[in-house]
């Protein structure tokens, strides 16, 4: 297909692949990148909210064209029951700032924008181009890729796996695991379009400012899962997640699941009048670092999903992608400069730059989460009831005395679970957490 | 597709199609080149079986020989039958061929 010989090939044009790409053009590596969608971005789906911090360190001035949504400057965070929620509300006028430090975006706009940036910096980009395969030499070392392109073949010193979650290309090569179903969760998600006007007084908002609001509780009906309304500027991005092993246990279909996130009585007057635009689907890796596969080897290097690169617990995603891309884009171009092979032991340098970010600090403090969240069901359930129940009997005015009502908020603790359950979750956590 | 869903057994929520919401999307169908193919089987393991429920699509249904079909026209691509069944090896899952399949405006 291509004759040429490239100094990188990139396969996919999500954020993680972009940024590779974009670091390394712009040192004046000559770089193929390919992606199965029409458009980049057509087969990607994410909440969506862009950490600015991460993208600015690969284009400083993003702001100035970037297809930018709302600036978050609330927080919310909703635990539920089938009735109500107790809120932790995180509103401050400090967000409205100069630089501002996150975003709502529309996913498929957004990589959009970003791929354009990447080819004016001299990528070349190839789409709706699946790679099936990695080419090897007589010695194992990565030296391309096949496409389902007629004679689709390509040449390079160094392949990037950008991939995503379903990286097929790094699973049947073999340098990576199949994911398991628990340790990686599907989420569905629906846009909802109304005028700006109307999200503004339902989020009490003023121009650009945005709400993001993430929810955990009795909507995920006992599963390993959370909920999320973000509010974009004529359109406001709902979906709810489960752990794929849950979902097929508990019998639930995604669509009733999201349904009936919809109609909870505290999330349908923000819904009221929507027109639905669009439903889609897609998986997170939740397993974090214990589920981090081998990271790169002769010839080759793994960034964003494929290589698990998700902080489950404060849902981000893409910042760790595009960190991970930079990083790669960055160990290729120093290995360059020294006239340095792509051997495995030479790229053992990208490992070791990615210890010296926030990414595998994270990662790795968060490790015990997954298995402590997919143990500890009654986080869902149990506490979220007993949390709602007892703001509801300390907020009713009935007659009865405060003393009262503490003894009985203590006894439905009691009840819904023992003392010594009680002592253990919050020791297991304070653990996991560490 | 499978067209009898199930408010997912949320009491006060009515039933929900998901025909209604794929309607919504845009799709470039590889037509006659189906990207996800079952093997053939008598009987399904419980994971085939749970992906009657479970694929977001609606996109596997049980015949009335208890064997599960799959029509994919409407697959958003999540990948979940796949990864549900790796060990059972049922499900043989490929994506579409480049430029086909679902294209999402927003994502
Ligand atoms: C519902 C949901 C909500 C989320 N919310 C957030 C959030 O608010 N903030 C956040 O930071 N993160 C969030 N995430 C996570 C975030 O979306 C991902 O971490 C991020 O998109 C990963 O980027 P990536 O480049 O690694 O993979 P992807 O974005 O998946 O990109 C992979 C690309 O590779 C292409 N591709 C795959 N295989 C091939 C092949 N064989 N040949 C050619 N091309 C191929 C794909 O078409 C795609 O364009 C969310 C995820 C989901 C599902
Ligand atoms: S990939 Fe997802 S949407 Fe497509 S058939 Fe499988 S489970 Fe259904």
């Amino acid at each position: 297909m291509i004759k040429d010989k490239f100094d990188a090939i990139v396969v996919g044009a999500g954020p993680s692949g972009n940024a590779a790409a974009y670091t390394m053009a712009k040192q004046g590596l000559k770089v193929l990148q390919l992606e199965r969608g029409e458009y980049p971005g057509s087969k990607n789906v994410q909440g969506a909210i862009l950490y600015a911090d991460a993208l600015e360190k690969i284009i400083p001035d993003f702001r100035e064209d970037a297809p930018l949504e709302r600036h978050v400057i609330e927080q919310r965070l909703w635990t539920m029951d089938d009735t109500s929620y107790v809120g932790m509300h995180y509103r401050s006028d400090d967000f409205n700032e100069e630089n501002p430090n996150r975003y709502t975006i529309i996913r498929a706009q957004f990589d959009k924008w970003f791929s354009g940036k990447v080819r004016e910096a001299g990528v070349v980009l190839l789409c709706e181009t699946t790679v099936t395969e990695l080419l090897r030499d007589p010695q194992g070392r990565v030296i391309g890729v096949r496409t389902d392109r007629e004679g689709g073949t390509a040449f390079a010193d160094i392949v990037i796996l950008g991939e995503g979650v379903n990286g097929l290309v790094g699973q049947r090569s073999g340098l990576r695991p199949e994911l398991k179903p628990d340790t990686v969760a599907l989420a569905v998600k629906e846009m909802h379009f109304l005028p700006r006007e109307v999200i503004e007084s339902r989020f009490n908002l003023t121009g650009n400012e945005g709400v993001v609001i993430e929810a955990m509780g009795t909507i995920t009906d006992g599963m390993t899962g959370t909920g999320f309304i973000y509010t974009n500027q004529e359109s406001i991005s709902i979906g709810i997640g489960c752990i794929v092993s849950d979902f097929a246990e508990s019998g639930r279909t995604p669509y009733g699941l999201l349904e009936a996130f919809k109609r909870h009585p505290s999330v349908r007057p923000l819904l009221e009048g929507s027109e639905c635009k669009e439903y889609a689907a897609h998986l997170i890796p939740e397993g974090g670092y214990n589920a981090m596969p081998q990271l790169f080897g002769d010839g080759w290097i793994v960034v964003g999903d494929a290589g698990q690169f998700v902080n489950a617990v404060h849902r981000e995603g893409s910042n760790l992608a595009m960190t991970t891309g930079r990083i790669a884009g960055e160990t290729v171009v120093w290995l360059k400069r020294r006239r340095e092979v792509a051997s495995e032991a030479n790229l053992a340098e990208y490992q070791r730059r990615l210890e010296a970010t926030f990414v595998m600090k994270d990662l790795r403090k968060y490790r015990r989460i997954p298995d402590f969240l997919h143990r500890n069901k009654q986080i869902f359930g149990t506490y979220p009831r007993l949390l709602t129940a007892a703001a509801q009997t300390w907020f009713r005015v009935d007659g009865v005395d405060k003393r009262a009502k503490e003894k009985q908020i203590f006894q439905a603790f009691r009840n819904g679970r023992s003392l010594p359950g009680l002592i253990g979750d919050a020791f297991k956590l304070a653990r996991s957490w560490r | 597709m499978n067209t009898t869903e199930v408010g997912g057994g949320t009491p006060g929520v009515p039933p929900v199609k998901v025909e209604e919401r794929l309607f919504q999307n845009r799709y470039l169908v590889d037509a006659g080149r189906p990207h996800i193919k079952i093997k053939a089987h008598t009987t399904p393991s419980k994971a085939l079986l749970a992906l009657t429920h479970l694929c977001p699509a609606g996109c596997y249904s049980q015949n009335d020989k208890g064997q599960v079909e799959a029509v994919v026209d409407g697959c958003v691509e999540c990948g979940t039958c796949r990864v549900l069944t790796a060990k059972t090896g049922e499900v043989e899952w490929n994506y579409p061929r480049g430029g086909f399949g679902v294209l999402f405006k927003f994502g």
